[in-house]
């Protein structure tokens, strides 16, 4: 999983407070997310806070801004504290690059031992943790400590705004890099009752690339010292009592999954049909039903709205770019969507079985989306139940003529001369 | 079969022809909801793929026609005729536009198109897993039509029922099998309804429907010659027995012109439909029928001497004539080197002309004669019921029924010559079949009706087979009474002794009306119901078990009764697909060509379109040569990852292995170095340590054995139920970079050529002259 989770506590003062990202991070950047804290150490509690973009109009080198808004603005010699929690995607890179198939997957990590801010900064300390206690090298900004599987740099003092000192950490991370590369979802929903999902998935695993051969003996007989950093089998969390649910990719079914229900979540363990190594990619299809209850709701103001989980069901990989289709039923209008973060939105039409008019989709947009995106969002439109009677009439009317026709013509006498 | 009828149906006729009609509206409307469900029926059972595996295309060739569908559906018909397939034959490449028999992918673009249109978004592949089905119902109906035709409708219904669910077309047609061959049945069976048709009405609109539907046919499969040689073949006979007639002259003439005319419209027959010696018989009879019309219009309008003197006249110019029409024939015949036949169609005249001269055919399996047991696998209790409808046939012998006669004894025969074209015989086994147990039924039950007049209630059957009689009944009248009086006789106590041999002889015949003892009758009904009982039983179980396996998903059953699946070759082609270039160029033995292209979309040196033997002779000499020619053969070629097939892990017997010898033979056929008996010991194939040096040096060997020593520690292979002759090896010019779950499929890249620079070439000549295989290293490339 290529998340690194950077945790940052400042002190600061004013009625705003600005973040800055240097470039290369705000590309990955998945998610910000700020909370105030106040009290003591046991007793603390925290305050959401929002976070939008913004320009820093002084920031050097391309800097990239976010504005806090503080719930209660602070008095000049006022300090509060504040937690950011920001998710980078693809923040390490793999050396070497290829590895062969028992080798072990090094990364790099670069980061600054500063964190950048517009803001001096009294007093900083910052943490690295590495998931094994492999650490091939690490940059020293001195004081810099190394104690089993975490790194500190720091405390540094009395640093000017936009200092930065870049760190590079290699270390042995052998979990498997699962990305997905693209995610298209599909929702589509009918008021017959069934919600169906449609997921189309391109799976790579971005850790380092596996070097000549893979050698089938060697992954079956040393599991353990084989393709270490390869992945074979992903789990999907889908919603309860989830139906007629299908993994197939463009040449048919695959065989290997397997489904567990019960009553608060359902579990679709799939299995690539090879096992992925490093820069090996894979594409796939995932399909069921909902019942349509669970998911769908009417507002006070009479409109309907859908209510369903954004994000990608895959556990523990990322999305580098997800879009997310909504296919409203033929006849709604007025589709508008409330998602708690940004996304791009725009419309499309769809025509599926007897359409005349083709189906309203709003389609979102989103890079950069993680397991932290699993949150729900609506999209509200209205519809006219009239219209769920068009097609089986359409049906109805044409096997009528159907036979109407026929009855017409054993009746008619269409030779041109009486015999 | 006229007067009999008559007889039986006397009382009902004088109730009045109101009551009449009304039974036959009532008949009408049975026999059409009959047919429904026996298209219900046809359709259904071939679901059995679907529902026991998954709706998916099977096997090799559908996966060429798939791949063409998809083209076809996204480019569009003009881009279809144009296309140049560049990822096929590299480097050649195919012009599949003009080389492909169209008929089953437009059939299903157009499908597929039409259910677009009504914003039905069903997917290409679904379209072609369901066309095969769906023409199978056509098939059935069309065959319904003939036997109509033939010998009335109850006869037709059980023949569309048989072939509803005959196995051998069930065979080729099953959900997913989509091949030419079922539509080609359809087209077929329909082509020879409306000959059939044209010949019992004289009407020219049939004439014309004919030679559209045979242009279909001529879209459709190669068989198309079996047609075009049957129905001249035919028309001959009915001339030679003097069964001249307009309608005969109309049911031929027209097909031959506008037929011709059609046929060479599809660009891969083109002027082959006036230059191959498979055309050239129904050219002859077309000018023999018009010298006979001719004949018979002087006889019409001479008196008879001054037709004497006429007949001598014409003899002798039209004898001049034809001698020579037949010489400038024989002269373009003998021009071409095979007597302008092609290679197929040679192997039919002479069974044993293809493992004599062309490797190439003789190595598939389909094109092997079949074995006795394949017959009754294919059409089952059929085969004894098909005599007993040529004898049906005989009495009264009309032109319909001496065509259904030459088409089954045509057919018998080319199925005895290959396996595949018992799919041929089946629809003329169904026909036969169904008139056998139509006339069976009508007379056993026609004389359970004579003895008991007080008893209502007839099998359905038989009410249904009497309703349809008299519906014949005006078609058979011309025909001569005599005949129809004494045969009856003779075919039933024929027919008796072959349908049911349990059954006694009939005990009397009466002089008008032939009548069984109730006893007997009433248990031969029982019989014959237990023999088509039977036969439904043989069909399901086939369609459920034998023909169902799409053979690219491999399932077997583990003790505890779960289903274990051997999903490995779409697990090499998925990996091919994602984590190769996109240019690259996979070699595989022919086999997997299809596949490869359309599953993998990766260039292949060869496929199942086996039209260039020289450049399969190429791959199969690579496969079997020594691993660094084979380099150099593969590497001249760019190929960048060859692929092997090994089913030694898990017992997959039809893998590589097993096939390696025809890679020898066809590789040897063009380039002599390669020579079988280098690669057997004493005449036997084998892979142990008495294996031949060659052969355990041939890369094909090499490239399925790798490592494969360290999965059970002694190398013992499950398909050839030994251990293998050289365990411990590597490559020098080939790496492995993917190997299936099982094993299956095994994907080998070439290393560079840098490699063999660095003194890798020194290592491998000392390693050969240690195996002794001195004289297969001088051979040079065929492609320097």
């Amino acid at each position: 999983l290529s998340l690194s989770q950077v945790e940052n506590t400042g002190k600061a003062a004013a009625s705003d407070v600005l973040l800055a990202f240097p470039p290369t991070e705000a590309e990955h950047l998945a998610e910000v997310k700020a909370q105030a804290a106040s009290g003591k150490k046991r007793k603390k509690t925290y305050a959401h806070l929002i976070v939008e973009p913004t320009d820093v109009p002084d920031a050097p080198n391309g800097a990239k801004g976010f504005r806090l808004a503080l719930h209660n603005p602070l008095s000049p010699g006022e300090t509060t504290t504040i937690e950011v929690l920001y998710m980078l995607t693809h923040s390490m890179e793999p050396f070497p690059a290829e590895i062969s198939q028992s080798d072990p997957q090094l990364v790099y990590y670069r980061d600054s031992a500063y964190i950048l801010s517009p803001y001096r900064i009294k007093q900083q300390t910052t943490f690295i943790k590495t998931p094994s206690t492999n650490v091939q090298s690490f940059s020293r900004v001195e004081p810099t400590n190394r104690a089993g599987m975490e790194l500190k740099y720091g405390p540094y003092e009395d640093l000017p705004a936009y200092s930065y000192s870049p760190v590079l950490v290699h270390f042995e991370n052998n979990n498997p890099f699962a990305v997905v590369e693209e995610l298209v979802r599909e929702v589509e929903i009918s008021h017959w009752g069934n919600l169906q999902i449609t997921e189309h998935y391109t799976l790579a695993h971005g850790g380092a690339k596996l070097k000549g051969v893979f050698s089938r003996v060697d992954y079956q007989s040393r599991p353990s010292a084989s393709g270490v950093s390869s992945f074979k089998n992903l789990l999907a969390r889908l919603p309860p009592r989830v139906h007629s649910v299908y993994y197939r990719d463009e040449i048919g079914n695959i065989s290997s999954s397997r489904l567990r229900t019960d009553s608060r979540k359902s579990e679709l363990e799939i299995e690539p049909r090879y096992p992925l190594f490093g820069g090996w990619k894979s594409t796939f299809i995932i399909g069921y039903g909902l019942p349509l209850e669970d998911f769908l709701f009417e507002s006070t103001d009479g409109k309907r709205y859908l209510n369903f989980t954004f994000g990608c069901p895959l556990s523990g990989t990322v999305v580098d770019k997800l879009t997310l289709k909504v296919v409203l039923p033929e006849g709604s209008k007025d589709p508008s969507a409330v998602i708690p973060f940004p996304v791009e939105e725009h419309m499309e039409t769809k025509y599926s079985y007897l359409d005349v008019v083709g189906r309203p989709v709003l389609v979102l947009e989103k890079k950069n989306v993680v397991p932290e995106h699993n949150i729900p969002f609506q999209v509200y439109y209205t519809f006219n139940p009239i219209f769920m009677l068009a097609e089986p009439l359409m049906l109805v009317s044409t096997v009528f003529f159907l036979f109407a026709s026929c009855v017409a013509y054993l009746h008619i006498d269409i030779s041109i001369r009486k015999g | 079969m006229a007067s009999p009828e008559s007889a039986v149906n006397g009382p009902t006729m004088t109730a009045g022809a109101a009551s009449k009609s009304l039974r036959n509206a009532f008949g009408g409307v049975i026999a059409f909801i009959i047919l429904v469900l026996i298209g219900v029926l046809a359709f259904s059972i071939r679901l059995f793929s679907v529902i026991k595996y998954e709706s998916v295309i099977h096997e090799f060739d559908p996966y060429f026609n798939y791949r063409v569908t998809q083209f076809l559906s996204k480019n569009g018909i003009y881009d279809f005729w144009n296309w140049f397939d560049d990822r096929t034959w590299y480097p050649l490449g195919r012009v599949i536009g003009g080389t492909v028999y169209p008929g089953l992918t437009l059939t299903a673009g157009t499908i597929w198109k039409v259910v677009n249109s009504l914003n039905i978004p069903l997917s290409v592949e679904t379209v072609c897993v369901f066309t095969a089905p769906i023409f199978s119902a056509f098939a059935s109906w069309a065959a319904y039509l003939l036997t109509k035709e033939v010998k009335g409708p109850g006869a037709g219904l059980t023949a569309a029922a048989l072939l509803a669910m005959v196995p051998s077309y069930i065979s080729r047609s099953v959900a997913g099998s989509y091949d030419n061959e079922a539509v080609a049945i359809f087209a077929l069976v329909f082509t020879f309804y409306l000959y059939i048709k044209t010949l019992n009405t004289g009407s020219l609109f049939y004439a014309t429907l004919n030679a559209l539907a045979y242009f279909y046919m001529v879209c459709s499969w190669g068989g198309y010659t079996f047609i075009i040689n049957l129905i001249p073949m035919h028309v001959l006979l009915c001339i030679v027995t003097g069964r001249y007639s307009s309608r005969l002259y109309i049911a031929y003439a027209p097909l031959v012109v506008l037929g011709t005319l059609l046929a060479s419209l599809v660009p891969v027959v083109g002027f082959n439909a006036v230059l191959t010696s498979e055309h050239f018989a129904s050219f002859l009879v077309f000018i023999i029928i018009h010298v006979v019309a001719l004949a018979y219009y002087i006889k019409g309008i001479l008196s008879p001497k001054m037709f004497k003197v006429a007949v001598t006249l014409v003899v002798s110019v039209g004898l001049a004539v034809c001698c020579a029409v037949i010489a400038i024939l024989i002269a373009v015949v003998a021009s071409s080197p095979t007597k302008g036949w092609s290679g197929r169609s040679l192997t039919l005249l002479d069974p044993t002309y293809a493992s004599k001269y062309i490797p190439i055919i003789a190595s598939v399996s389909e094109h092997q004669p079949p074995t006795w047991p394949s017959y009754f696998m294919d059409i089952n209790v059929l085969a004894f019921l098909v005599p007993a409808g040529i004898i049906a046939c005989f009495m009264p012998l009309t032109d319909s029924s001496s065509f259904v006669i030459l088409y089954i004894v045509t057919s018998v025969y080319f199925s005895g010559v290959m396996v595949r074209l018992m799919l041929v015989l089946a629809p003329a086994a169904c026909i036969l079949s169904g008139i056998a147990l139509s006339e069976a039924f009508n007379v056993l039950t026609r004389s359970i009706k004579f003895q008991l007049p007080g008893i209502a209630g007839n099998p359905s059957i038989a009410s249904e087979e009497n309703g349809s009689s008299t519906v014949v009944a005006p078609n058979d009248i011309p025909k001569t009474e005599e005949a129809a009086k004494e045969k009856p006789a003779k075919k039933n106590r024929k027919k008796e002794k072959e349908n049911v041999e349990k059954k006694p002889t009939p005990s009397k015949t009466e002089k008008r009306l032939l009548v069984l003892p109730l006893e007997a009758s009433v248990i031969a009904v029982l019989l014959l119901v237990l023999l088509g009982a039977f036969y439904v039983v043989h069909c399901v179980w086939a369609a459920a078990e034998a023909y169902s396996a799409p053979s690219i998903v491999l399932t077997s059953h583990s003790n505890d009764g779960g289903l274990h699946v051997f999903d490995d070759f779409r697990e090499a082609y998925s990996w091919l697909s994602h984590n190769t270039d996109v240019d690259d160029k996979v070699a595989s033995w022919w086999d997997y060509g299809y596949q490869t292209t359309a599953m993998a979309n990766r260039t292949v040196l060869v496929d199942n379109n086996t039209w260039n033997n020289t450049h399969i002779a190429t791959v199969g000499t690579a496969m079997s040569s020594p691993e660094k020619q084979a380099w150099e053969i593969f590497h001249s070629l760019d190929v960048k990852y060859v692929l092997v097939v090994f089913g030694g892990v898990v017992g997959y017997p039809s893998d590589d292995i097993n096939k390696f010898l025809w890679m020898v033979r066809i590789g040897g056929g063009v380039f002599p170095h390669i020579k079988e008996p280098d690669y057997l010991r004493d005449g036997q194939y084998r892979i142990d340590a008495q294996a031949t040096p060659t052969m355990l040096n041939c890369l094909m060997y090499k490239l399925s054995y790798f490592r494969f020593v360290e999965t059970d520690g002694k190398g013992f292979d499950r398909v050839r139920r030994t251990e293998i002759g050289k365990k411990h090896f590597k490559l020098t010019h080939f790496e492995e970079v993917f190997t299936t779950h099982h094993w299956m499929v095994r994907i080998y890249k070439l290393k560079p050529q840098r490699n063999r620079i660095r003194g890798k070439t020194k290592k491998s000549k000392s390693s050969r002259s240690v195996s002794s295989k001195r004289d297969v290293r001088g051979k040079r490339n065929p492609w320097h």
